[in-house]
């Protein structure tokens, strides 16, 4: 059974220190009756429902499409293809990074799964059968898959790059032609070739991640609703105001006549940022004049968003007595057909890639690449997953070539705060040496451990990573007090299930001296939520934190000035209500705060990408695992799984156990089993009947969480973000224990019974068919 | 097309007008407007559809509303009295045993008829039972706990 231990405890629920209590989520009771509302299950009056038809084919130009048979079936309302579209919205072409993604295809298809037409009929089912009789015809064009065979540009996804403008670091790509690269960092430090040939010994190694996605089990929906005078969408958004500045600017509106609601969202995980359906619900309630819902199925997931697969070429040069000298990471992602976030994981977990090690002499390119497969973005890690498996996987190859333990090659080698990260800013508040001391001391690493016998071999492994927040972000927040005491906040992060409602609430309450539980939040509703970057990149708690707690100090702030006002003496404990009597005469009046924060950055030099302030916090987490591999069948058990992070002061310990808890058994899926298939650009496996993931059966014998004592300097509380955190390391933890247990290095994800028994087979001379 | 089944609805009697395609998930969403059970996953892997019928759990996406002509239908909207929850339900909020909370209601009609079948489940017998349960933010220790904690209230319950 899962044992569990955190640092803080419940203080008991008492007005003041509401920050380090654990009370439970605001929402809860509404989660356990059923009642709590979300987008996939909301109905507005007259609306209609759309279902889409998808490309089959991987890179094509549309030669026909037939909607007759669709049209005749009674009870459908309109089908819409692209021409439609642009009579409404003349450039139909969205995304956060680049404009490069239209709301229907248009002259060509990109991937097997993207939006081509859509049936608009009342009844869900009519819209179904309809959009399963519509023909497309395609002259197919040739595709290309793997990211790395991508950046050689023989065959292009896209004739031209469309940057969107929004990032100044982009618009030097627009208009470039004859490339599927649609953004290539670099970062140059200190001379890695003169310190390569200077090193005792030089370690190349190649690392692989496979294709996986969120699958929230809410998934993606939308409802657009119309009118002259604006539109109103409800929509699973992580992030309602760059929703309501996309829509603004592909309908030539100014923001205030586009309004975004946000119920609670059926998990999110990075999935559903940006803009998903929110466009082409737009467009299809414009055409139609009515409200139109579209809520995808599982299978239309797989589809719309997924999770970088990536290459990863390290090299690192190490001299005679272990230490790291040089290391050289070219990291490809492959961004699927549209650009989504791409560029922006390519860029900002990219400078990241040579880990938290003290290296003299570093050179990192990092390589967004269009290829015709569904879309890839963020998902809880920005890219980082992706780099800590290679780089924690090759730390191990490099110690144990050298003959030297595993742990103290870290030791050795790792950043220590007051020394300079690669990208040159000074390390401070990352505890992430503290974190993988834990996971060493909860290991017993110098302790005799047992290896097992015969068939069944036993091994244990460790991993240390960090994280850079993505930098600048802004958030704004509102506090208000009514005329009977009662507050209210009003922020734009987003509840998805990590409890930011309740973080929220308590930093407002240790703020006003008042119970968290009697603080309100209100619904993302861009008409009265103001603006917020996105719940994204475990960004929340820090920057929407800092906002709220201003908010707060300002109300704060206001209640004394009113109570000087109304002849209080100071430090009168006179309730509120009776303040607001006093001063109008009735139950009456308001108290308004408002917090801004964005914090300082400076961008990376665009020559070297150094930069002396690339982030205001670091993510820093350690994951230690004990494996058991049955060599007969290449089977994997995780015996032990320990996850150590450094999050600040946790706000809400309980929560920050669930998110630790959480994250980890996230990755622990994506590290031992789950893979879309794809064949020719289509997925095969696109169903939960087919795409496994974690259930009730696959957690760990033992699972120990700790978030280490720890407080951030400059976080609001001494806190920092915690979402992704756990994600980290949990991937080359196990690879190691497996290497450890059984003495085969996998350099690709998944690590499934067959992947570890086809190298136990390789390993042992007999290696086995392809089939 | 159309036709009348009857059947109780969390106690009560009720009619309603079904298409022989409609699941038992529409049933409920389009005229009882009952949200609690969702679909997700289409297939009947996932639970969060999550229904009893005649006190049987059943996949309401994959069950034909038809099927309930006559039956005893229970969703988690009625396992509350007023605003007296019920002791798995507690048991799910102390133990902090869900996230974004789309599964709870599986989940919660899971571990309830767990406890109806085994007032006293070991960890085994919780992973067994609510093994057709997914849950994506992956809440499942904390869902083993809840379900030993509802264990406890339970008994606590009927001896009190």
């Amino acid at each position: 059974m899962a044992t569990t231990t955190m640092q803080g405890g419940d203080l008991a629920a008492r007005v003041g220190g509401q920050v380090g209590r654990s009370p439970p989520r605001l929402e809860a009771r509404e989660k356990v009756t059923g009642r709590a509302e979300y987008t996939h299950t909301m109905r507005l009056p007259g609306m209609l429902h759309g279902k889409i038809f998808r490309s089959t084919v991987a890179h094509g130009r549309i030669k026909s499409i037939d909607t007759s048979a669709a049209k005749k079936v009674p009870g459908v309302y309109r089908v819409v293809t692209s021409e439609d579209v642009r009579k409404v919205i003349p450039e139909p072409y969205y995304g956060p990074a680049f404009h490069d993604q239209p709301i229907l295809a248009i002259d060509k298809v990109h991937y097997v799964g993207e939006p081509v037409a859509v049936v608009l009929a009342a009844d869900p089912h009519v819209a179904e059968e309809a959009a399963q009789l519509i023909v497309a015809e395609y002259e197919e064009l040739p595709a290309i898959f793997d990211e790395v065979e991508a950046a050689e540009n023989k065959i292009l996804v896209h004739q031209e790059l469309k940057p969107a403008g929004t990032f100044a670091d982009l618009k030097h790509l627009k208009g470039r032609k004859g490339t599927n690269i649609a953004l290539d960092f670099k970062l140059r430090r200190g001379d890695v070739d003169k310190a390569f040939a200077g090193s005792a010994q030089v370690f190349e190694h190649t690392f692989r991640t496979q294709k996986v996605l969120h699958l929230a089990l809410e998934p993606f929906a939308s409802i657009g609703d119309w009118k002259e005078s604006g539109v109103t969408i409800y929509s699973a958004s992580q992030g309602p105001s760059f929703v309501r500045t996309e829509i603004a600017r592909l309908l030539g509106w100014p923001e205030n006549r586009v309004r975004i609601k946000v119920p609670y969202l059926g998990g999110g995980f990075g999935g559903k940022l940006y803009i998903k359906l929110e466009a082409l619900v737009t467009a299809l309630s414009m055409i139609a004049r009515r409200p139109v819902k579209v809520a995808l199925t599982m299978e239309e997931q797989f589809y719309t968003i997924t999770k970088h697969p990536s290459t990863f070429r390290i090299k690192t040069g190490v001299d005679k007595t272990g230490r790291i000298t040089a290391r050289k990471c070219e990291v490809y992602w492959n961004g699927g057909a549209y650009a989504d976030i791409g560029p922006r994981v390519t860029q900002k977990s990219g400078f990241t890639a040579s880990g938290p090690y003290d290296i003299d002499n570093v050179w990192i390119d990092s390589y967004a690449l269009y290829t015709n497969v569904p879309p890839a973005g963020a998902l809880r890690g920005f890219g980082i997953p992706q780099l800590v498996w290679a780089y924690e996987s090759h730390t191990d190859m490099i110690a144990r070539a050298l003959k030297m333990d595993p742990l103290e090659f870290r030791r050795k080698n790792i950043l220590r705060e007051g020394r300079p990260h690669a990208t040159g800013q000074i390390l401070e508040n990352a505890k992430h040496e503290r974190a993988l001391e834990r996971v060493a001391e909860r290991l017993s690493w110098t302790k005799p451990f047992d290896r097992g016998t015969g068939t069944r071999r036993r091994g244990r492994g460790v991993a240390v990573a960090i994280k850079a927040v993505i930098s600048p972000t802004t958030s704004v927040a509102n506090v208000t007090i009514a005329g009977d005491g009662s507050t209210t906040l009003f922020c734009g992060t987003v509840d998805m299930g990590q409890g930011s409602d309740t973080a929220m609430a308590q930093m407002v309450g240790e703020v006003l001296n008042i119970p968290t539980e009697s603080v309100k939040v209100v619904q993302r509703d861009t008409d009265v939520t103001p603006y917020d970057m996105g719940t994204l990149g475990s960004r929340s708690l820090f920057h929407m934190g800092h906002a709220v707690r201003l908010a707060a100090e300002e109300a704060r702030d206001k209640i004394k000035a009113l109570a000087r006002d109304v002849g209080e003496p100071e430090g009168s404990n006179i309730p509120l209500a009776d303040l607001f009597k006093k001063k109008y005469g009735m139950q009456a009046g308001n108290i308004v705060g408002t917090g801004i924060y964005k914090p300082d950055y400076v961008p990376p030099d665009p020559a070297t990408g150094l930069t002396p302030n690339a982030t205001p916090f670091w993510m820093c987490a350690a994951a230690g695992a004990e494996v058991e591999v049955d060599t007969e069948t290449g089977q994997v058990k995780i015996a032990r799984l320990i996850n150590v992070v450094d999050c600040g002061r946790p706000v809400n310990p309980k929560i920050v156990e669930t998110q630790i808890s959480g994250a980890s058994l996230m990755q622990l899926g994506f590290t031992l089993f789950e893979k879309m298939h794809l064949d020719a650009g289509q997925v095969t496996n696109a169903s939960l009947a087919d795409y496994k993931i974690p259930g009730i059966l696959d957690i760990p014998a033992v699972m120990e969480n700790e978030a280490v004592d720890a407080h951030q300097s400059n976080g609001p509380f001494g806190a920092k973000g915690v979402g992704e955190t756990a994600t980290f390391c949990v991937s080359p933890a196990i690879a190691n224990a497996i290497a450890d247990a059984c003495g085969v290095r996998l350099t690709e994800l998944p690590l499934n019974a067959e992947a570890v028994f086809r190298a136990l087979r390789a390993n042992a001379d007999k290696p086995l068919g392809d089939e | 097309m159309t036709r009348t089944i009857s059947f109780t609805l969390n106690g009560e009697a009720v009619a309603a007008e079904i298409k022989p395609h409609h699941n038992l998930v529409e049933l409920l969403q389009r005229e009882f407007n009952l949200l609690g059970a969702r679909e997700s996953c289409g297939q009947g892997m996932c639970g969060c559809c999550t229904v009893l019928v005649n006190g049987t759990a059943v996949s309401g996406c994959l069950y034909l509303a038809a099927f309930v002509d006559g039956a005893e239908v229970t969703t988690v909207e009625s396992l509350a009295s007023g605003d007296t929850l019920s002791p798995v339900q507690e048991a799910f909020i102390e133990a902090g045993a869900f996230q974004c909370g789309y599964c709870t209601p599986g989940f919660i009609l899971m571990t309830t008829q767990l406890l109806d079948a085994h007032p006293d489940p070991d960890d085994d017998q919780i992973r067994h039972y609510l093994s057709g349960n997914l849950c994506r933010c992956a809440a499942y220790p904390e869902i083993i706990n809840a379900a030993k904690l509802a264990a406890r209230k339970r008994k606590a319950l009927a001896s009190g």
